[in-house]
């Protein structure tokens, strides 16, 4: 059987490597999405001191730092049982919505986006952030870059620096924001709604006045119809730093409601041999391997799945936009993987006016940002969405607050099932006997993952040792037949 | 195993513990040879890196000879190298190393026989501890 | 003047160096009018196989970050040692292993169990655990070896420079490339920063005599906002770091971690800056410095968060 190999997958954060295998007459017969990399998280933290581990997990990904060091600071709050003053609830995620403005403007300018600017098939030397730069104009370009370094410094003010920043802890946050710092903010804000709009009209202009563009967009080849879970509020909007994880079925449903805690009680990670990453699913669904539908536990993360597992957005333009995309692409859920872009825009405009509501928050300037937790740690789970996806985080630790256990699931491995079916449900439409298979018709079956916005070195903080010596064989069912060895 | 002999680096500092192993040396007293004396001029130039060197270096124990506290030449010195040792060796636990391959002990310029118990109690334990690295190699290495 | 030819690879890292790339902003377009980026998979569809076609010593600077974790970033490493004229270990990862050094506290076995079998939410009763070597119903599938000890890039290949952090602030990387670019390169081997002195000569903190009563959490006190934190009580890793950073973390009054590496001199990190915190502690009495010391609950996690790879010993012993 021939075997093509994409190696590495890029423009995205993190490694990854796509198998696929034809048959002899040319057609695909299957496709595997490897992970090849792992660093082990869940272990090392043993030992470490757990007030660490906003720092230490922030680690796990410099794209989405910040993601983590919520997660991880809202599971300290819940491990200390300590309550944060307001003001330090509200700053943390003011910090939290500037992080996103840069993290979904790195995505769709740098990462993803130029396949739509530059065209899925255009020169490898052009098809970048670059190219982009030079067919948008440096205008534009510059409005990208501005907004990443503006609301970077946001994150400088809170948190000392926008990689890896220093700023949760349990009971509270490390700084806060004076006066003349939050008038900075508020400018910043006005300027990044500007910017969402902005991108939201570029998206229009090549993007969904584009007919190839759109046909591809509603082609069945990149479309799946699964779960969708995100963090909504008490009004069941999107909210990316606090509330309940909700979980709809693939007519749009509501399946699940759950609380940090109770998370055990519905989500699982199943393992396959062939690549680092776990494959979570619903656990009151079960998994049925790499499929889709009703029936199969596997669901989906991040921009779209949160616009489909909400009943709306919590700012006025951002609802609008939800609104807009909604009524072009058919009604909520829309199961098309690529507009995952799409959604990844509200959420801009969404994290952008939530920035500025928060920046003329009258408790914002408060210097009561802190209290000292008092109560002795235990057990502790804290959620966030990362823009990739749910982020959770779960530590046990002894009576001094020393981890004892951790475990993880990190936000993209969520999306890890679909990832794998999004690309061999490409690579199937898009391969066929006889046609010749070009650079270009390969960036289109990368096109099927790119809009999951991958970090996989978040989505294998695990890691995993040499395993003892042991061949498992699966028939072409993915059934189980034989096991060798150890 | 059974014919293992560690090597044992001995920090030893100028003005008590050095003299010490000398009068030990010009008594005859019979010695564990185990141990490789390095003169410093105080306990306290003892840096926990010199420590972690040496066992990076082939050491299956370190020993640590200061003056007695009160008596060190510089003051002070010896109750700093109190502390570093103290916190060098919980550090150590975590890096699993066992406790009795790094030890810290005082003996005086007349103190020659104190120097050999000291001395012979060490190798004892760190014979019965086995080599540090396994094999020549790094223990545990991939 | 010919362009620059630049290569920029990850290994076992976290993406947070290309962002830091990325962070020298509008220096970007001053960057690509010198230097013509030709392997950077963040933001370039390369592959590994045009990389392999590169004639030897045809890239003029390959920035490289991340730690040496397993057989696909060694082969790497090595390649890009072969393609490149200049290499340099570009943030702490590739300098002394970082975060994921931390896994040399354990070894491939103990990490696999936690991850693939003990974590409550893995569903694995069958123990199935990711293979080297994995034959599928329609062929062969292949993924890297796992090392069960971390290495840094200058224990794998021999290293021009290194540019340290993690990741690097903006002003350290643009030093870097301002140098490269310009052709006004230290000598060999030069830890390229403003400041080879310890972060406190950043930091704007009043520092006076340092004598330690009691160590503090960072979540037991709200420190004074101008007095030096070691001071305070909190182990800031400042007095064992290389400065040139601009010391941001204490100044959102957050001690410093140590993410810029030892000081010019210094041989292993961990080891210097315990050997500092242990001179500052204000006590002779043995029962009252242990006291004192049980205040320290995680040595290794504290003094090498950073820098256990490049360590004197580079990992635990496990029995």
């Amino acid at each position: 059987m021939k075997k093509i190999t994409i190696d590495p997958i890029t423009r995205l954060e993190g490694h990854g490597k796509i198998e696929i295998f034809l048959d002899d007459s040319g057609s695909v017969e299957n496709v595997y999405f490897q992970v090849p990399e792992l660093r082990g998280f869940e272990k090392f933290s043993e030992g470490r001191l757990a007030e660490d581990m906003p720092q230490i997990t922030q680690r796990i990904c410099g794209v989405c730092p910040e993601a983590h060091h919520m997660a991880s600071t809202k599971t300290l709050d819940a491990l200390f049982h300590v309550d944060p003053p307001s003001p330090s609830k509200k700053l943390r995620e003011l910090f939290y919505s500037a992080f996103y403005v840069t993290d979904h403007t790195t995505h769709f300018y740098i990462l993803g986006g130029p396949d739509f600017v530059m065209g899925p098939e255009a020169p490898v030397a052009e098809r970048n952030i670059l190219g982009v730069i030079g067919k948008v104009g440096l205008e534009l370009g510059g409005a990208v870059i501005k907004a990443r370094m503006q609301n970077h410094h946001i994150i400088h003010l809170l948190g000392g620096r926008a990689v890896h920043p220093v700023f949760g802890l349990p009971g509270g946050i490390s700084k806060g924001l004076k006066e003349e710092e939050r008038q900075e903010v508020e400018q910043i804000a006005k300027d990044s709604v500007e910017f969402a709009k902005l991108s939201l009209k570029v998206f229009d202009d090549i993007v969904l006045k584009n007919k190839e563009y759109v046909e591809m967009i509603v082609s069945d080849a990149y479309t799946h119809r699964t779960y969708y879970m995100g963090l909504v509020d008490e009004k069941n909007r999107v909210n990316f730093y606090d509330g309940k994880v909700r979980v709809v079925d693939p007519s749009g449903k509501e399946f699940a409601k759950y609380a940090p805690r109770e998370y055990l009680d519905h989500v699982a990670e199943h393992v396959e041999p062939w690549s680092y990453i776990k494959f979570p699913f619903l656990k009151n669904v079960g998994w049925r391997g790499f499929t889709d539908g009703k029936d199969s536990g596997v669901f989906r993360v991040a921009p779209l799945a949160r616009l489909n597992a909400a009943d709306g957005m919590a700012t006025p333009l951002a609802q609008e936009a939800y609104e807009k995309m909604y009524a072009t692409l058919g009604g909520r859920p829309v199961h098309h993987t690529l507009a995952m872009h799409w959604a990844r825009l509200v959420e801009l405009l969404y994290a952008a006016e939530r920035l500025l509501e928060l920046s003329r928050d009258p408790e914002i300037t408060s210097p009561n940002i802190r209290i000292i937790p008092k109560a002795t740690p235990d057990e502790g789970v804290g959620i966030v969405e990362a823009p990739r996806g749910t982020l959770t985080h779960h530590y046990i630790t002894d009576e001094r607050g020393v981890i004892k256990k951790a475990n993880l699931i990190v936000a993209t491995v969520n999306n890890a099932a679909a990832v794998n079916m999004s690309v061999k449900k490409a690579a199937m439409a898009l391969i066929k006997p006889g046609k010749k298979i070009t650079e270009g018709l390969l960036n289109r079956i990368e096109m099927a993952w790119r809009p999951y916005d991958l970090c996989l070195a978040c989505a294998t903080h695990t890691a995993l040792g040499q395993a003892p010596m042991e061949v498992i064989i699966y028939n072409s069912k993915g059934e189980l037949i034989e096991r060798l060895g150890h | 195993m059974s014919d293992f002999e560690p090597k044992i680096v001995g920090f030893c500092c100028n003005w008590c513990s050095y003299r010490g192993a000398d009068l030990a040396g010009t008594a005859r007293t019979k010695c564990s040879p185990n141990v490789r004396i390095v003169r410093v001029m105080c306990s306290g130039r003892v840096e926990p890196s010199f420590v972690l060197k040496a066992f990076q270096l082939g050491a299956d124990g370190v020993l640590v000879l200061g003056c007695h506290p009160g008596d060190c030449h510089y003051v002070e010195g010896n109750y700093k190298a109190a502390r570093r040792m103290a916190l060098l060796k919980k550090m150590m636990a975590q890096l699993g190393i066992e406790e009795e391959r790094v030890r810290l002990d005082w003996v005086s310029a007349s103190e020659g026989d104190r120097f050999v118990s000291i001395v012979n109690d060490m190798t004892k334990k760190v014979r019965a501890l086995g080599p540090f690295k396994k094999n020549g190699k790094e223990a545990e290495h991939g | 003047m010919a362009k620059l030819k630049l290569a920029l690879y990850w290994a076992a890292s976290c993406g947070g160096c290309e962002i830091a790339q990325l962070q020298i902003g509008d220096k970007l377009l001053k960057l690509v009018e010198a230097a013509d980026i030709i392997f950077w998979p963040v933001a370039i569809d390369v592959k590994y196989k045009d990389v392999e076609a590169m004639p030897d010593k045809s890239i003029d600077v390959c920035l490289f970050n991340g730690a040496i974790r397993n057989s696909e970033q060694e082969h790497m490493a090595k390649m890009l040692r072969n393609k490149s004229k200049v290499i340099i270990a570009y943030g702490s990862c590739a300098y002394e292993g970082c975060i994921p050094g931390l896994a040399n506290l354990f070894n491939r076995q103990l990490i696999f169990e936690r991850a693939y079998v003990e974590t409550p939410s893995t569903d694995n009763k069958g123990k199935v655990f990711p293979q080297t070597n994995c034959k599928v119903a329609e062929g062969e599938l292949t993924l890297p070896e796992f090392f069960d000890t971390v290495k840094t890039l200058r224990q794998t290949v021999e290293v021009d420079y290194v540019i340290p952090g993690c990741p690097p602030e903006e002003k350290t990387t643009w030093l870097a490339l301002e140098a490269l670019i310009t052709g006004k390169l230290p000598p060999k081997g030069t830890v390229i920063t403003h400041n080879a002195k310890a972060v406190c000569d950043d930091c704007p903190r009043k520092r006076d005599v340092k004598k330690v009563k009691k160590f503090y959490r960072t979540f037991e006190i709200i420190p004074e906002p101008e007095v030096c934190l070691l001071e305070q009580g909190l182990l800031c890793a400042g007095i064992a770091t290389r400065g040139g950073c601009g010391a941001p973390c204490p100044q959102a009054n957050m001690p410093c971690t140590g993410c810029y590496g030892p000081v010019e001199g210094a041989i292993d990190q961990g080891a210097h800056f315990l050997s500092a915190v242990a001179s500052v502690i204000d006590s002779n009495d043995p029962d009252e410095i242990q006291k004192i010391i049980n205040d320290i609950h995680d040595p290794v996690g504290t003094f090498y968060r950073y820098s256990l790879p490049d360590s004197l010993l580079g990992r635990a012993r496990i029995k």
